[in-house]
């Protein structure tokens, strides 16, 4: 031995007699490496007869079976029909005219459908009612494919037939009936004049039965103030085509109110025709929909607005109400408001949205004094029915246990009470309780038996939407499941033996066809009465008449505004509960297509939120902030009204009342909907007493939000050539371009029309022959209701992209409304303070401060869409020439082509262009619609889905258009006025979208590239668009 | 839909050539006198000319009536033997049926009764003006015994028993030239060695020769050898290219079909047009597998095809009265009791013509208004007994046509205006459909 040097490596060697020592010599760990743990089971690794070896060769087999495989294309199997209906041609869509009557939307559609499925909502234009497709009709097509629906009756957890169900509950509704207890119908409002045959049929075969009828959002105080006046529910009808001068008090009509639908009418005398459009001054607490769309908009608490619609009385009709409480600028606007409808008479009205008898009869009384002809109380709306009182004595009497049996029908009490555990408490002591509902939902689930229900599009039915005004409803499909409606049960609890089907056409032949045929009305969607038609020629005739007569009972019914007046004491904040145009009442809470879509004033998506005042929130401590990212972050604040409290973020709120918040009903469903869509906070909690406006208080909590926000910055900063707005003073009286200027540029020191062809980069095209498409979009008739959005997203086979990749920028909407406010009282304040910046420094505050929207800004709403430059700049950066321009004027992209450089996203000056960065058919990452077979039946088969790494946009459906053009080629015809649509332009019921062909000269959209109002978006860039937008122009005439 | 069926069926009865009863030829005719005169002595009962009657058989019965086979109406082989031993109904009785079957039963008639509610209450068309030697003609073919069944000799000179023994004697006669070479290489090899050994045997000394092997001269020039890498390197580049190109060209693609079913036949040899059965050809963007519902149209009366078609047939491995049995497989049709079930299997047929999804082609645009030929891009569909995938459907061979093919503006009002316009721009006297904006990428790719 060279040494007897002693090596060690521990201390522990040192010691001779140490275990370690001892163990280390044997093994190379001290302890057993746990193999097993990550292998598996010692036993079961065993026991099997896969070797290491044979391990390889299943993964060598396998791998080279996977590439040979992908040498060979799949084999696609084609399966024809056995027999082919005869209305069926393959790759030809069909058409039918139903009805939506979800108890919260009512509308007359029309349906495509395509190898039998329905994929499409458009509008039934015979209807001559209220209710064109709203973007939750638009989207409820998505329902009927939703993934989540009950496919069986059930009895609580287990499924059972259709032949039990009936059995055992008409063995039930028998007993309690006996028993003389109480039965009670729980349904959404139907307005259905064969349901309530049906039910009137049902309560006389049993005896105690009461039909209670709740529309989850409460129009109570407006039915019974009509029903006070007129003596039958119902709610008056507005015409809004016919006022020149609307004051809305808290009302949303352009939004929910009253049931909605009024946004056409509304919108066909915004447009200035002959220098004349209506004025609109709207006093809210909340920025709604209906008060960005105002003329003038005055912040107010609902306590004010109490006030406000008092003192409006006594300066319109008369009394002795003098106004305090207002401060003086509010009072001037009373007065102005006041005195324009005085000037305008029967060509004013007024309406309210004040949840509050003594309110609603003031608006009443009020539009009777003006005999205001946009008024019309004779043709009741019926679609709302609903009765606070009625709900909460049914909720009593369940909690008492004298109601014995309860079905449930189109609603979801146990989601949409405040009252919630009392109900719940309720239904455990009735001894019979089914739900008939689509869904496991909160209510459903908590009943004993589910009726599973079929969609509206797998369903007859019958709607009266305002007296005398019916419509039909037909299935547009075969049911999916196995379901069947609450009239079906009806019917077989009854003991009759007629389908629905037939029992909706006898009741129509014998009370409301009139010998018309029944297969028209089918047909048609829709159905006038006789007696509607007498009603209205009786109030063509005799309004004069009736307003004297009305005028003169008004004087003693003054009591309401005095009430009114009285009842209106401001007790702290105010919290004002509202509709989302996206959510609605949350029935559709399951819908990404509704998720995604932004809310029009917040460009907000994926969340409901509290709205705040910049001034409250400050005091609050509640702050909105910019993350590194340029995503939106908010504060959470505890809002508690009677002891309930719940935790919502915040947003501050440009044209908030100071001491006012609002928050939105429909979100925070937690049963019968995807993960994904829980989103938000369950506003329903604090909806006590139905009143949609409480006393809150409120209380900064811990946390931060991430909202999923589209557009982050909320001002023009002073760009007033993205919207061009003016007045109508101006419009009337200046020529065009001190208006509506054309940008110049400087040539040779001359200024020259930035149109001119001298100073274009490139050479003209020459597109006057055959056809050159044009978009028109008119900003003053846009209300920014986002129909379009839903339907381009359902045309379009649009992705839905969910929370985190919206709030990373990467949403896929092909058509976005922008909203914009100014920083300024007006728009013109905006400009003249950017035109006077100076310098850098100055620069630097004065556009830091522009950001910040003003306290009651204006606003504007745009919708972008690609604007198929004819000089397009994303064209000439395509390195493999995917997006290229045709002779009809649209900017083609060959998907397929698309290597993804993006550098067209890049030179986009309009930001138009969206980039797939997923998968988002069949990815689990994006479980929604497109990740399902069932979902996927909803996919246009006519456009392709695009896969991940390519770049789409609007292609102003070049699919539409072909059709167009093909089925004139196949008739040897020419192509019709006005014939060519775009799905946006087709959803547009305010026309504010008008598509069509400008090189046929008699088309409503050549004649408007003509219109003073028109002006390209970015005019100076010389891309020459092809959408052309209509220059807004505001009434802000004071009396 | 029933009613007109059978008047469509006697339209396609006429057209059929392979089908059993459309054996109105002349050398059918003439079999058939050969057949009466064999038979007439037997048949000296019966007055009437079976010939004669078999024509109008065909021409008037055949859409509802067999001879052996119960259809719409009953068999009708001995059909007054039948009515006589059993009901006791003379021939004035089926005279009268025949010219006024609604009459016979309104009149009570027990038996008249009775048959028309066995067949479902489908009365029977009359037929009026057949006079009684009409009728005598028609009871004397229907009194016929059953002819034996052709015996069916393979025919060697048909096409397809050709192809298939050439075939076989490709290979025979490949073998025996290989067997040939074999054996001249081994002789050549033996005499080699024969005169080797004789040589050594005879003590002659070959010259040894000492060149460098080709090979080896051939590695030591570097400029050969860079030569011919190049070479290589440019053919395996150009394959390779070629091979990557053909991937996902379906072109000749024939899949086994779930049904044998032949265009030959339809298409081909009874000339049926195809938009008959594709019809959605005509306006929509699909052409469309026709429904079974279309197929029953004429093959609820077509249940077997004619001796010679089950030849030729059989000679390519395929049984068509066993192909017709899979239809009424799949239609849920009873041909026994003839009615459906309502027990039907579709058919999953193999797709053969893929477009990608990326791709919009509408069929209505080609065939309505272009008035493009099916065979066009389907190719000799008339001829296939298999159906294949005739036309590569690659883009390029998309734009050729467009390049090349003038727009049918004929009648069409719809394009007067803008060919006016473009001929003139163009200074052509007819458009290409290019020329018309068919090259435009957004016009296939949406």
């Amino acid at each position: 031995m060279s040494s007897n040097k002693k090596y060690w490596k521990s201390v522990e060697e040192l010691n001779e007699n140490s275990s370690i020592v001892e163990t280390l010599k044997q093994n190379e760990f001290v302890e057993e490496i746990p193999t097993d743990e990550f292998l598996g089971d010692k036993e079961t690794l065993e026991e099997t007869a896969t070797t290491r070896r044979d391990f390889l060769k299943y993964v060598g087999f396998s791998t080279a079976a996977a590439s040979l495989a992908a040498c060979e294309g799949p084999v696609k199997k084609a399966i024809p029909y056995v027999v082919q209906p005869t209305e069926i041609i393959p790759g030809v869509a069909n058409y039918y005219a139903t009805t939506v009557a979800d108890g919260f939307d009512f509308a007359s559609v029309l349906v495509k459908t395509r190898e039998g499925r329905p994929i499409k909502i458009e509008n039934n234009t015979m209807a001559a009612t209220n209710g064109s497709a709203n973007a939750r009709v638009n989207a409820s097509v998505l329902g009927l494919y939703d993934s989540l629906r009950v496919q069986v009756p059930k009895k609580g957890e287990a499924s059972i037939s259709w032949d039990t169900f009936n059995a055992e509950t008409t063995e039930k509704l028998t007993s309690i009936a006996a028993a003389n207890k109480d039965i009670v119908l729980l349904t959404q409002t139907f307005a259905s004049p064969s349901t309530s045959k049906l039910i009137s049929e049902f309560s006389e075969k049993y005896g105690n039965v009461r039909h209670v009828i709740y529309d989850a959002i409460s129009e109570s105080a407006a039915l019974d103030a009509y029903q006070a006046k007129y003596g039958e529910r119902g709610l008056a009808n507005y015409d809004f085509s016919k006022a020149m001068t609307i004051v809305s008090v808290g009302a949303d009509f352009l939004g929910d109110w009253q049931g909605g639908g009024f946004d056409s009418g509304y919108a066909k005398n915004r447009v200035p025709d002959h220098g004349k459009m209506s004025r609109h001054i709207q006093f809210e607490s909340n920025m709604s929909l209906t008060g960005a769309n105002a003329d003038k908009r005055v912040p107010l608490t609902p306590t004010q607005q109490k006030l406000a619609l008092a003192k409006l009385y006594s300066l319109v009709v008369g009394g002795s109400y003098s106004g305090k409480g207002l401060s003086a600028k509010v009072d001037e606007a009373i007065q102005k408001a006041a005195s324009q409808l005085k000037k305008a008479g029967s060509n004013g009205v007024v309406v309210t949205g004040i949840q509050d008898v003594n309110a609603q009869t003031v608006a009443l009384e009020i539009n009777e004094a003006l005999a205001s002809k946009a008024f019309d109380p004779k043709t009741p709306i019926k679609t709302r029915q609903g009765s606070d009182a009625a709900v909460t004595k049914l909720v009593a009497d369940m909690k008492a246990g004298t109601v014995g049996a309860i079905i449930m029908s189109g609603v979801n009490p146990v989601y949409t009470l405040a009252n919630t555990s009392d109900f719940i408490e309720g239904l455990k002591k009735t001894e019979l309780s089914v739900a008939f509902s689509m869904k496991v939902d909160e209510t459903s689930s908590e009943a004993q038996y589910i009726g599973a229900a079929p969609h509206y599009l797998e369903s007859w039915g019958d709607v009266e939407f305002k007296k005398g005004h019916y419509a039909l409803t037909q299935p547009t499909i075969r049911p999916l499941f196995d379901t069947k409606q609450f009239q079906d049960a009806l019917l077989k609890w009854t003991g009759n033996n007629v389908s629905y089907h037939d029992y909706i056409k006898e009741a129509w032949g014998t009370d409301i066809l009139g010998g018309s045929s029944f297969n028209e009305a089918l047909h048609d969607g829709v159905f006038v009465g006789t007696i509607a038609t007498e009603t209205v020629e009786t109030t063509e005739g005799t309004s004069s008449n009736d307003s004297t007569e009305e005028s003169a009972e008004a004087t003693p019914s003054g009591n309401a505004a005095r009430a009114l007046a009285a009842s209106a004491k401001s007790t702290g904040l105010e919290l004002t509960l509202y509709t989302k145009v996206g959510m609605g009442d949350g029935q559709q809470a399951n819908n990404p297509w509704l998720q995604e879509f932004p809310d029009p004033i917040t460009r907000t998506s994926w969340d409901n939120y509290l709205t705040i005042s910049k001034a409250d929130a400050d005091e609050k401590g509640l702050v909105n902030k910019h993350v590194a990212n340029g995503a939106l972050n908010g504060s959470y604040a505890n809002v508690t009204v009677n002891g309930v409290t719940i935790t919502a973020p915040v947003i501050i709120q440009p044209g908030q009342a100071k001491g006012s918040v609002g928050l939105a009903f429909g979100y925070g469903k937690t049963l019968g909907l995807k993960s994904e869509m829980q989103t938000g906070v369950n506003a329903y909690a604090l909806y006590q007493g139905f009143n949609n406006v409480q006393t809150v208080t409120i209380e900064p909590a811990a946390g931060e939000h991430e909202f999923a926000s589209v557009q982050l910055h909320n001002t023009l900063m002073g760009r007033g050539d993205i919207v061009k707005e003016t007045t109508l003073e101006i419009f009337n009286t200046k020529e065009k371009k001190d208006w509506n200027a054309v940008p110049e540029v400087s040539l040779n020191h001359e200024p020259v029309p930035v149109t001119s062809p001298k100073v274009d980069l490139w050479d003209e095209f020459d597109r006057s022959i055959g056809h050159h498409f044009n978009l028109s979009i008119d900003l003053n008739a846009c209300t920014g209701c986002g129909a379009c959005v839903i339907a381009c997203h359902a045309e379009n086979n649009v992705p839905v992209v969910g929370k985190t990749e919206v709030r990373r920028s990467r949403d896929m909407h092909w058509l976005r409304i922008d909203r914009y406010y100014s920083s300024e009282e007006s728009f013109e304040g905006d400009n003249t303070k950017k035109d006077e910046i100076s310098g850098l420094g100055s620069s630097l505050s004065e556009f830091g401060e522009m950001e910040n929207a003003s306290e009651n800004p204006q606003v504007a709403f745009q919708p972008v869409m690609c604007q198929h430059c004819n000089h397009a700049p994303c064209e000439t950066v395509c390195p493999v020439a995917a997006t290229s321009h045709g002779r009809q004027g649209q900017n083609h992209m060959a998907y397929n082509r698309c290597v993804g450089t993006r550098y067209c996203a890049n030179n986009c000056p309009y930001k138009v262009r969206r980039f797939n960065w997923f998968l988002y058919n069949g990815n689990d990452e994006f479980d929604y619609h497109m990740n399902d077979d069932l979902g996927r039946m909803v996919l246009n088969p006519d456009v392709v889905v695009r896969s991940r790494g390519v770049m789409e946009k609007c292609s102003m459906c070049i699919q539409m258009t072909q059709k167009t053009i093909l089925d004139a080629k196949r008739e040897g015809r020419k192509v019709g006025k006005d014939e060519f649509q775009t799905a946006c332009s087709a959803a547009c019921s305010s026309g504010a979208m008008a598509f069509g062909d400008i090189n046929d000269k008699e088309s409503k959209v050549a004649k408007l590239l003509e219109d003073n109002r028109m002006y390209h978006l970015l005019e100076h860039v010389g891309t020459k668009p092809n959408v052309q937008y209509q220059t807004k122009v505001r009434n802000t005439t004071e009396a | 839909m029933e009613k007109i069926m059978p008047k469509l069926e006697v339209n396609l009865t006429n057209n059929m050539k392979k089908v059993i009863h459309r054996k109105l030829g002349k050398n059918i005719l003439r079999l058939g006198l050969i057949i009466l005169l064999a038979f007439t002595a037997s048949l000296s009962a019966q007055e009437g000319d079976s010939a004669k009657g078999k024509s109008l058989f065909n021409a008037n019965c055949a859409a509802c009536h067999q001879l052996d086979k119960k259809m719409t109406g009953p068999a009708l082989r001995h059909v007054e033997q039948r009515l006589s031993d059993e009901q006791g109904l003379d021939r004035d009785w089926i005279y009268a049926w025949i010219r006024n079957s609604a009459g016979v039963i309104k009149s009570g008639d027990a038996y008249a009764n009775k048959i028309y509610a066995e067949y479902s209450n489908a009365a029977m068309t009359a037929f009026p003006q057949l006079s009684d030697d009409d009728l005598n003609n028609i009871l004397a073919y229907t009194a016929q015994e059953k002819a034996a069944p052709p015996a069916v000799v393979a025919n060697p000179g048909s096409g397809a028993t050709a192809s298939n023994t050439g075939g076989v004697s490709n290979e025979l006669i490949l073998g025996a030239l290989a067997i040939l070479f074999i054996l001249l290489a081994i002789g050549l090899y033996v005499v080699n060695k024969t005169l080797r050994r004789f040589v050594s045997a005879q003590n002659i000394d070959l010259p040894e020769t000492t060149r460098t092997p080709l090979w080896k001269a051939f590695v030591k020039n570097q400029f050969l050898m860079l030569v011919t890498a190049i070479f290589f390197l440019l053919a395996s580049a150009y394959f390779a290219f070629g091979y990557f190109m053909q991937i996902g060209i379906d072109q000749g693609y024939e899949p086994v079909q779930p049904i044998h079913f032949s265009h030959k036949i339809h298409a081909g040899d009874n000339g049926i047009d195809c938009k008959y059965c594709h019809s959605s050809a005509r306006v929509s963007k699909t052409s469309g597998i026709p429904s079974l519902n279309v197929c029953m149209n004429c093959h609820k009366s077509i249940y077997e095809v004619a001796p010679e078609t089950l030849a030729e047939g059989k000679a390519i491995g395929v049984n068509y009265n066993d192909e017709i049995q899979e239809l009424y497989t799949a239609a849920g049709w009873d041909d026994a009791e003839q009615k459906y079930t309502g027990n039907s299997q579709p058919v999953k047929w193999v797709r053969i013509h893929n477009l990608p999804d990326f791709v919009y082609f509408n069929h209505s645009q080609h065939v309505s208004v272009a008035g493009v030929e099916c065979q066009t891009c389907h190719g000799p569909v008339e001829e296939m007994e298999v159906m294949y995938q005739h036309a590569p459907l690659t883009m390029g061979w998309c734009i050729e046509c467009h390049r090349t093919t003038n727009v049918n503006v004929k009648d069409n009002a719809y394009y007067t205006k803008i060919h006016e316009e473009l001929s003139k721009k163009y200074g052509v006297e007819e458009l290409t459909a290019a020329q018309m904006g068919g090259l435009e990428c957004g016009k296939c790719h949406y």
